[in-house]
């Protein structure tokens, strides 16, 4: 390399003052209430009786340039040129004024934009990199989100949910895109098949022994190779092997199926926080729309909707009807691998007469 | 422009439908954009997008791509097909620390989709699901460029690998009344005491910091952060009664029996014949449930603190934690306050840096060694909130028992 290489600005993480609306510059730390004047829409009033509007938009999260800037445009023509992005990946304007909200809520609608993403909707659902980007996803979940939100944008733009609900949808067992009220997750059902030519050159193979949360795997030769050897019996096909050793092939056009959990929850409101729990699996991985996973959502979603009282979030709801008539509701059967075996199981047994007949 | 496109038939049914579409997104880039190489970079990776959903496999493989004088920060992407997509065949991602609290003007993401065109694909993501913007797409000799760039107006690479991650942190102070802390303060001053560990991956796994201003906990930092920061507060809710009328008259008072006094998980709220509310602040677990309902009436206290909950991560490899709470409360006031935040930050990466095994998050470790070890450690005093309820088992050796009383009775007496 000729030319001389510049040392970095070790900079980190930016302060955000520089970028932060004025309204919030001036009343920062010093906000009363807020209220939620019409799905995709929030007024956040401070002590000092200063308003800021935030009006809320969905986005396809994979942005491109042109996307990105109609965006800034509509934010700067209707806006403030202020804006946030949400946990979700939502873009949020913005503004002092409550009368630029009408104009910028008709711009971003016109613009093919989807308002809304509030109080009591169906957000959008976060994910992960899948097909796109990802070295190790059984599926596309930008696809698989997009295909969901055309059939749940109505629930995005309205606010009729007994509580929020978070969905999130992740490529592998690692579950990037986290815990949710409803989370589509790909589940190997065979274990890896591996490519024993190629594992000594490219595995480290102690890593990916150490990584196996069953003690599945150990070294072996193979056609006088070194290689790794996996206990298919032992194997739980979590494709925890298959990151660190690529030979190790966990994804499979047809065995590699969607799972739904339910019931995850981050926020402390009411109950402790909650993991989410395996209510449907062996669902196709059916690109390019996956109409199977989605129709399995919706059918929760309407119930949950139809059932539930105000405030219930999925799993809270779910405890109160109990998981025997969730799963009639529903209509999913109820089979051996819902009950949990891994450590901790136990505790998640029914050690009581609480039968809700 | 003499592109030869892809046909892409299954992609195309993703332009379909009302939600805006990813796939007609990298199609304008690929038909649209003034620059051919980001045509004929679109191109490809549609072609290898429609490759994956046919064959339903993915076709990336990581590598080593890092910025001059880091370790990390890229996630490098090789196409294990490009020989049939040539022009896409590399494809990193560069990871950016996004400002505290995700606010950008739209001069400055004008300013940044300039530089990204100029050297990567024009695909971007605010955010990702670690907290980074992600610029995806890049080639290996590009990268540094773009780097460089965007570097000198500010922005600097996140975690990648078994590092320091890049923070998250709510809107917070800047627009939520519920916020009970200075959320961008703790995120800047954690995560820039540690850019060592950003750049330059040299921990067992990945250590990550999430802050939120309140128990609603919207950045999941309890499920997702090994030191989840989440503000609150210890003296008590303030009641605004004629604010609490002004509700009952709204929805009746049935609606706020049901769903503020009976939905108290400590029944700590009572509404009374007259139709004001009464807090039992002792029994408050500040859950934040009646504050959402009625978030004119009831606001936080002004006592305001942290609490800090550590070892939370998602299923690889033991299962999934939630992180649980080491430091019931502590207030983030003084400079002092602030000085010892990032000082047990760096206590728990030192004492997990050491013990913990490879690929082992913070959370796993503390639940081999157990938690009481893990506190020894890192010299902090076991207390009954860390717990839902103490031991059951009988199996365990007593015979310090005396000492341990004596020390919790004494530091009790100087507190």
């Amino acid at each position: 390399m000729s030319k001389e290489m510049r040392e970095p600005i070790e900079s980190g993480c930016p302060d955000a003052w520089q970028y932060m609306h004025p309204v919030s510059r001036k009343n920062y730390g010093m906000w009363k209430y807020h209220e939620h004047p019409r799905p995709g829409v929030l007024k956040h009033v401070a002590l000092s009786g200063d308003e800021l509007w935030t009006v809320k938009a969905g986005t396809q999260r994979i942005l491109d340039v042109f996307t990105l800037r109609k965006l800034c445009e509509i934010g700067e023509k209707y806006g403030d040129g202020y804006v946030h992005f949400t946990i979700r990946s939502n873009m949020e304007f913005l503004v002092a004024d409550g009368n630029k909200v009408g104009p910028l809520i008709q711009a971003l609608e016109s613009a093919g934009f989807i308002v809304g993403g509030t109080q009591n909707s169906v957000a959008m659902i976060s994910h992960t990199q899948g097909w796109l980007h990802c070295d190790i996803p059984g599926t596309d979940a930008s696809g698989v989100v997009k295909s969901m939100m055309d059939e749940l944008i109505d629930e995005f733009k309205q606010t009729n949910m007994p509580n929020r609900v978070h969905i999130t949808t992740s490529c592998c067992q690692i579950n990037c895109g986290g815990q949710g009220d409803i989370a589509i997750n790909v589940q190997h059902t065979k274990p890896p098949k591996i490519n024993h030519d190629l594992v000594a050159n490219v595995c480290e193979r102690p890593t990916v022994v150490a990584r196996c949360p069953v003690a599945a795997i150990r070294p072996a030769m193979v056609n006088g190779k070194p290689s790794l050897e996996v206990d298919e019996k032992k194997c739980i096909c979590c494709g925890a092997c298959y990151p660190p050793c690529p030979p190790m092939q966990i994804n499979d056009a047809e065995h590699s199926k969607l799972s739904i959990w339910v019931g995850g929850n981050h926020s402390n409101a009411r109950g402790k926080p909650t993991f989410q729990k395996l209510v449907a699996a062996g669902i196709p991985n059916n690109p390019p729309r996956w109409p199977e996973a989605t129709a399995i959502v919706k059918r929760i979603l309407n119930t949950y909707k139809k059932d539930a009282k105000d405030w219930e979030r999925i799993g809270e709801w779910i405890e109160r009807i109990g998981w025997p008539r969730f799963f009639e509701m529903v209509d999913l059967p109820f089979t051996k691998y819902h009950i949990d075996t891994w450590r901790g199981a136990r505790a998640s047994l029914n050690a009581s007469t609480h039968i809700r007949f | 422009m003499a592109i030869e496109k892809h046909n892409t038939p299954m992609l195309d049914q993703l332009e379909q439908g009302p939600w805006p579409s990813f796939i007609s997104g990298i199609k304008r880039l690929r038909d649209q954009h003034p620059s051919e190489r980001i045509n004929r970079v679109t191109n490809d990776l549609l072609g290898q997008l429609e490759h994956s959903y046919e064959t339903r496999k993915g076709y990336w493989k990581g590598g080593t791509v890092s910025v001059f004088s880091y370790g990390g920060g890229i996630i490098p992407r090789f196409s294990e097909v490009g020989h049939a997509f040539p022009e896409s065949k590399e494809f990193h991602t560069l990871r950016v620390q996004p400002p505290a609290g995700n606010h950008y003007t739209t001069a400055m993401l004008r300013q940044m989709a300039d530089s990204w065109e100029k050297y990567g694909s024009g695909l971007v993501t605010f955010h990702g699901q670690t907290g980074n913007i992600m610029f995806i797409g890049a080639s290996t000799e590009s990268t540094q460029g773009f780097f460089d760039e965007i570097n000198e107006y500010g922005w600097d690479l996140g975690g990648a690998g078994p590092c320091v991650r890049t923070g998250m942190s709510c809107v917070g102070a800047a627009r939520c009344e519920m916020s009970c802390v200075n959320e961008q303060k703790a995120h800047r001053l954690l995560l820039n005491r540690f850019t060592d560990d950003v750049h330059r991956p040299a921990l067992p796994y990945k250590f990550k910091f999430k802050i939120s201003g309140c128990p609603n906990d919207c950045q999941n930092a309890i499920e997702r952060a090994d030191f989840a920061i989440i503000g609150t507060w210890r003296d008590d809710m303030k009641v605004d009664q004629a604010e609490v009328k002004n509700y009952i008259a709204g929805y009746g008072r049935q609606y706020y029996i049901d769903n503020v006094v009976a939905r108290c998980p400590t029944k700590a709220v009572v509404l009374k014949d007259d139709d004001t509310i009464e807090i039992k602040n002792r029994d408050c677990v500040r859950c934040m449930h009646c504050l959402n309902v009625m978030p004119k009436a009831l606001r936080v206290g002004d006592d305001r603190g942290v609490t800090i909950c550590m070892g939370g991560k998602r299923t690889l490899k033991i299962g999934d934690l939630m992180g649980t709470v080491i430091i019931p409360f502590k207030k983030l006031e003084t400079e002092e306050d602030w000085d010892s935040l990032v000082e047990m930050g760096a206590t728990v990466i030192d004492y997990w840096a050491e013990n913990g095994l490879e690929h082992e998050r913070c959370g796993e470790m503390i639940e081999r060694i157990g938690l009481a070890n893990f506190l020894e450690g890192v010299g902090i005093d076991p207390n009954p909130n860390m717990v839902s309820y103490p031991r059951q088992s009988s199996y365990i050796r007593l015979d310090k028992w005396d000492d341990a009383a004596e020390a919790w009775y004494e530091k009790r007496a100087t507190a």
